[in-house]
C-alpha cells in the first residue's frame, strides 16, 4: 500500500499515500524536539552511566493521540505545521499519586495552506517514575 | 479493502509476533522520537525503574492503523485515535481487533463508517483503544 504507486492510482489516489501515522514523524524537523540527542548538548540517557532522569520527559508518558484527516497525505506533499496549546487537568492514579494531562493540537497545512491532518495529543505526566505491572 | 459494511462486522490482524527490541530502534529512527525508555535498557531499567525498554504508544498505534487502512482503504479515512493503556513489552504479540458500530448511507455523497478498535497482547490485556470513521464514496460502497 505504500510502496506500489499502480495500486495507489486504482484506489484513486493522486499518488502514494503516507500512512495514517506519518505526520508523528515531523519530529524529525522540529528544531526544539526534546527527544533526540544532538551533538554538543548533554543527552539524559545511558553512557558511562545509566545517564539521570530528565526533569519532565522521564515521568511523561503519551496518553491519547487523535488524528483527523481532510485529505489524504500523498508522496510529494510539503507540510507546515502550527501547535495550538490546549489546557492541563489533574487525576487521581489508579497506583495513587497525581497524574497531570496535557493536551495540544497541531495542525499540518499543505503547500497551498489548506488543512491536511489536525492531531491531538494528550500526554500524561506521573508524580512517581511508573513502575508498570 | 472491503465495501458494503455492516454493524457487528469484524476484522482481525496479528500486527506483529515477538516483538523485538530491534524494532523499537526502527521505530525511533523512523518517528525521530529517541526517548531511551524505549531503546536504552540499562536507562529504563537503572533511571526510570521500568522493567526494561518498552515500545512507543505511536509504534502500536501505527501497527493497529494499517488494519484500518487495509479494510477501508487509506483514502477513506476521516478520523483515527484512540488511548494507549497499557505498555507493550518486547517479546509481546499483538492482535488488533476492529468493529463496525455504525453505517450510515449517503452522508455527504458517500457512506459513513464507524469502527471501534481494540489492540491486544497475547494475554488478552489490552493496550491499545480506539475509533475510526470512514467515508466510502458512492459507487464506491456497497
Amino acid at each position: 500500500m505504500f510502496r506500489d504507486r499502480e495500486a495507489a492510482l486504482a484506489e484513486g489516489l493522486p499518488e502514494i499515500a503516507a500512512p495514517l501515522t506519518f505526520v508523528q514523524a515531523s519530529a524529525h524537523v522540529d528544531s526544539e524536539y526534546p527527544l533526540r540527542p544532538r551533538p554538543g548538548e548533554p543527552w539524559f540517557g545511558s553512557g558511562r552511566d545509566p545517564g539521570e532522569a530528565h526533569p519532565a520527559l522521564t515521568r511523561t508518558l503519551h496518553a491519547e493521540q487523535h488524528f483527523e484527516y481532510h485529505r489524504p497525505l500523498v508522496v510529494g506533499d510539503i507540510l507546515t505545521w502550527q501547535v495550538i496549546p490546549g489546557r492541563s487537568w489533574a487525576k487521581q492514579g489508579r497506583r495513587g499519586g497525581e497524574l497531570v494531562f496535557t493536551d495540544f493540537v497541531v495542525e499540518f497545512r499543505d503547500a497551498d495552506g489548506k488543512l491536511v491532518i489536525t492531531s491531538r495529543s494528550v500526554s500524561v505526566e506521573t508524580s512517581t517514575s511508573p513502575r508498570s505491572s | 479493502m472491503t465495501t458494503g459494511f455492516r454493524v457487528g462486522q469484524t476484522f482481525q490482524k496479528v500486527l506483529v509476533e515477538d516483538l523485538k527490541r530491534t524494532r523499537l530502534v526502527q521505530y525511533a529512527g523512523a518517528s525521530g522520537d529517541f526517548n531511551p525508555l524505549h531503546t536504552d535498557e540499562v536507562h529504563a531499567r537503572d533511571v526510570a525503574a521500568f522493567p526494561g525498554v518498552f515500545a512507543h504508544g505511536m509504534l502500536t498505534m501505527a501497527m493497529s492503523g494499517t488494519l484500518v487502512s487495509d479494510v477501508v482503504g487509506i483514502a477513506n479515512v476521516r478520523r483515527f485515535g484512540g488511548r494507549f493503556l497499557a505498555q507493550v513489552w518486547p517479546g509481546q504479540t499483538l492482535t488488533a481487533h476492529l468493529e463496525v458500530t455504525e453505517v450510515e448511507q449517503h452522508v455527504r455523497g458517500g457512506t459513513r463508517v464507524e469502527f471501534v478498535l481494540s489492540t491486544r497482547n497475547e494475554h488478552g490485556d489490552e493496550v491499545f483503544r480506539g475509533t475510526a470513521t470512514a467515508v466510502l464514496e458512492r459507487g464506491r460502497s456497497a
